[in-house]
C-alpha cells in the first residue's frame, strides 16, 4: 500500500507534513533534514525540487530555491541523493516542484525514477487538473504516484467535488488567497472557509498548507481538517542554523506540543 | 489555419498552466472575455478611444529615403505616434474596458521597457482605477523616464529584486500578487504571453494594427498584402498584431526580428527560437531559454522590451511550422538602424523597433517588394541608452 494512504488509514487528526527545499542551506543537507523532520514527529516530507521561476512562492521560498540551485541541486542530483534514503526513512515522501524541470527530465522517465527510489506522491502546482487528467494521469498511476491537488478559498464547490473525484491522496488547502509565506494567523474567514470544505464530506483526507508556522496555527487547522503542512516557517528554521538535527527537533516539538 | 483552439494552444503551444490559486481567475476571463469583446457596448467604448484617445488609425508612411536605400518599397506602420509612444496601449484599452465589465477595481501589471507600464498608468488614469505596476530593478534603472511617467499618472511602481531583475521577475512578481489578490483584481498582461487566454486576447486587441494595413496598403498600392511583414520580438506583442490577419495567407511573409543581445552564441542573448527548446514559462508551454534542467535562463538584451526568455506561443507555432522567418539581431546592429533611421526618416526609433529595422539587412527581398515594417514604438524612453552608446 502507498505510504500515503497508510498514513491516513491509521491517523486522521494532527497530520503534520514538513516542506523543505532541497539543496537548501547547503546542497548535501536533504537526507539529514529528512532524517531530522521523522525523528523530529512529523508524519509527512515534503521535498521542495527548485526552480529558477517559483510564481506561488513568496520571497523565503524564492530565496531557498535560488540558493538550492547556486549551490548546483537539479532533479539528477537529487534522485542521486535519495538512492536507498528507503532504508533510513519510513514516512510518506512527496516530491513538490513546479512543472518545466520535471517536463525537461521526461514525466515518465521522472515518474520511474520516483518509483524507484521510493517516493509516494507528487504536488505540482502548476500542472492543472485537466492537463494532469488528458496527459500524466495513467504514468502517475503506472508508478504509484499519489497527485496531490490544491484548492483556495476561490475554489468553486464544483471544482473541489471534482478534484476530489480525481485524487486518492490527501486534497492539499491553500489556507488564503496567497502565496506561500505571505500571511500569518488565522482569521475568522478562513475558518468559515475551512469549515465549509470540512461539511463537504470529501472522499480525500485534506491537509492546510500556506500560513501555518507554529503550535497555535497548526492546531487551529488541524481542528477543521486532518492537519496541515508547514513550509516557510521551517525553512527558516534551517536558514541559519548550525546544528540542523537539534534546530529541527526543537522547532517540530514547539509546532506539535 | 493559424488559429488558437478551445483548449488555448496553437499547435503544440499554448495551455494554461497555473497554479489552482489562479484557476477561478483565469476561468472567469476565458468563460466571459469573447462574449464582452462580441459586445456592441464594449466596440463602441473600445473604438471611440482608439480614435480619440490613442489617435487610431495611425498612419502608412511610404519611407522614401529608406526605401532607396535598400532597393525596396519600405511602409512604416507608425505605432509610435499612438498615444504613450507605443503600440502597447491598444491592449490596455481593451484589457481596461474589459476589466470594468467584469466589476475588477484594481490593476495590475508587469513591464519590461515600461512602454506596457505607462500605457496601463494611463488607462488606469482615464478610468478611475487604483493601478500597481511591477517592474525589473534592473529596468527602472535603464527606463527611468518611464518609470517617473508611470507615477505622474498616479500608478505604484514596485521593483522586483529576484532574478535578474528584468521582465521574467516583473512577471513573476505579478502574477504573485494576483494569486495574493484575485478577486477584485485584474491582471493586465503586456504581451502574447501567459495562460490562456491572454495570447489570444491580447493578440486581437493588438491585430488592429494589420487590420489598418490592410485598407492603407489597398489606398496605397491598390493591394491588402505586402510581400513581407516586419516586426521584432519579445514576448512578441506588435509582432502578433501587424501579423494577425496575414496569419493564413501565405504569400505574405513574416519576419520576427529576436535580440541576440551581444550574439546568439555569447550567452548574453535573448534569441529565443534560436537559443529555445519547449517548455513551460509564465502559464503557457512555448519555446524558452533554458538550461538542460529546466530552469530559465537569464536573457540578456540592449532593449527592455525585447529582455525576455521566452516568446509568446502564437510565436512558438509560426516558428515550428516555418509560417515565420526568425532573425536574431545584436545590440550593436539595433543601435546602428536606429540612428539610420533618425537620418533618413528624421524618427528616433524605440531600440526594441530598431531591431525590426536591421532585419533589412538579413532577409532576402526581391526589387520592388512592398515590405511593412511595423514602427512599434519611438525612442524617447531610450534616449539614455543612445546616449551612452554614443556613436552618433
Amino acid at each position: 500500500m502507498n505510504r500515503i494512504h497508510s498514513l491516513f488509514k491509521n491517523k486522521q487528526e494532527r497530520v503534520l507534513s514538513i516542506y523543505f527545499t532541497a539543496g537548501f542551506p547547503n546542497l548535501e543537507d536533504t537526507l539529514p533534514i529528512m532524517e531530522a523532520i521523522q525523528e523530529g514527529g512529523a508524519d509527512i516530507i515534503e521535498i521542495g525540487v527548485p526552480y529558477s521561476d517559483p510564481i506561488a512562492d513568496g520571497p523565503t521560498i524564492q530565496d531557498s530555491n535560488q540558493i538550492a540551485l547556486e549551490n548546483g541541486m537539479s532533479l539528477k542530483k537529487l534522485f542521486q541523493q535519495l538512492e536507498g534514503f528507503r532504508s533510513k526513512i519510513e514516512l510518506p515522501v512527496v516530491l513538490m516542484g513546479y512543472l518545466n524541470p520535471i517536463i525537461q527530465y521526461g514525466m515518465e522517465a521522472f515518474c520511474k525514477k520516483c518509483q524507484e527510489v521510493g517516493i509516494d506522491g507528487l504536488i505540482l502546482p502548476d500542472l492543472p487538473m485537466q492537463q494532469y487528467l488528458d496527459e500524466f494521469k495513467s504514468v502517475f498511476e503506472q508508478y504509484g504516484l499519489v497527485n496531490t491537488f490544491l484548492i483556495s478559498p476561490q475554489t468553486s464547490e464544483k471544482r473541489i467535488l471534482e478534484i476530489d473525484q480525481n485524487t486518492d491522496g490527501f486534497i492539499y488547502m491553500v489556507s488564503s488567497h496567497s502565496i506561500t509565506g505571505a500571511k500569518s494567523g488565522i482569521s475568522e474567514e478562513q475558518i468559515s472557509y475551512f469549515k465549509r470544505v470540512q461539511e463537504m464530506g470529501l472522499k480525500n483526507p485534506r491537509l492546510i498548507g500556506f500560513g501555518i508556522s507554529d503550535a497555535e496555527t497548526f492546531s487551529t487547522a488541524s481542528k477543521y481538517s486532518h492537519g496541515a503542512i508547514i513550509g516557510s516557517a521551517f525553512i527558516k528554521t534551517v536558514k541559519d542554523s548550525k546544528n540542523l538535527n537539534q534546530d529541527i527537533q526543537a522547532y517540530l516539538q514547539s509546532v506539535l506540543n | 489555419m493559424i488559429r488558437v483552439d478551445e483548449k488555448g494552444f496553437y499547435g503544440k503551444f499554448g495551455g494554461a498552466y497555473i497554479p489552482e490559486m489562479l484557476h477561478p481567475n483565469i476561468e472567469e476571463l476565458r468563460d466571459n472575455y469573447e462574449a464582452i469583446v462580441a459586445s456592441e457596448d464594449f466596440q463602441k467604448e473600445f473604438q471611440m478611444l482608439l480614435k480619440d484617445f490613442v489617435g487610431r488609425p495611425t498612419p502608412l508612411y511610404f519611407a522614401s529615403r529608406l526605401s532607396v536605400k535598400y532597393g525596396a518599397k519600405i511602409y512604416l506602420k507608425r505605432e509610435d505616434l499612438c498615444h504613450t509612444g507605443a503600440h502597447k496601449v491598444n491592449n490596455t484599452i481593451g484589457q481596461i474596458i474589459l476589466a470594468k465589465k467584469l466589476g475588477k477595481k484594481r490593476i495590475i501589471a508587469e513591464t519590461g521597457a515600461g512602454q506596457h507600464g505607462v500605457a496601463t498608468a494611463t488607462v488606469c488614469a482615464l478610468m478611475g482605477m487604483d493601478c500597481t505596476v511591477y517592474m525589473g530593478e534592473l529596468d527602472i534603472q535603464r527606463q527611468r523616464p518611464n518609470v517617473e511617467r508611470m507615477k505622474i499618472l498616479g500608478a505604484k511602481v514596485v521593483p522586483a529584486t529576484s532574478g535578474s531583475k528584468t521582465l521574467k521577475d516583473a512577471t513573476n512578481e505579478a502574477m504573485r500578487q494576483w494569486i495574493n489578490n484575485p478577486v477584485d483584481t485584474h491582471y493586465i498582461i503586456g504581451s502574447v504571453v501567459g495562460p490562456h487566454p491572454y495570447p489570444e486576447m491580447v493578440a486581437r486587441f493588438q491585430s488592429v494594427i494589420s487590420e489598418e494595413i490592410k485598407w492603407q496598403l489597398k489606398e496605397k498600392e491598390g493591394k491588402e498584402n505586402p510581400d513581407a511583414v516586419i516586426a521584432c520580438v519579445g514576448g512578441g506583442s506588435n509582432a502578433a498584431g501587424s501579423f494577425y490577419h496575414y496569419y493564413n495567407t501565405p504569400e505574405v511573409r513574416l519576419i520576427a526580428a529576436e535580440a541576440a543581445g551581444l550574439g546568439v552564441s555569447s550567452g548574453k542573448s535573448a534569441a529565443t527560437t534560436a537559443l529555445g527548446t519547449p517548455g513551460i514559462l509564465h502559464g503557457s508551454k512555448t519555446l524558452l531559454m533554458q538550461t538542460e534542467d529546466g530552469q530559465v535562463v537569464e536573457p540578456h538584451s540592449i532593449s527592455a522590451g525585447l529582455d525576455y526568455p521566452g516568446i509568446g506561443p502564437v510565436h512558438a507555432h509560426l516558428f515550428d511550422i516555418g509560417r515565420g522567418e526568425f532573425v536574431a539581431v545584436e545590440d550593436e546592429d539595433a543601435m546602428k538602424a536606429g540612428i539610420e533611421l533618425s537620418r533618413l526618416e528624421g524618427i528616433i526609433p524605440a531600440i526594441e523597433t530598431a531591431h525590426a529595422l536591421h532585419a533589412l539587412n538579413m532577409i532576402e527581398f526581391r526589387k520592388d517588394d512592398v515590405i511593412v515594417i511595423n514602427l512599434s514604438g519611438r525612442g524617447d524612453k531610450d534616449l539614455d541608452t543612445y546616449i551612452k552608446w554614443g556613436n552618433y
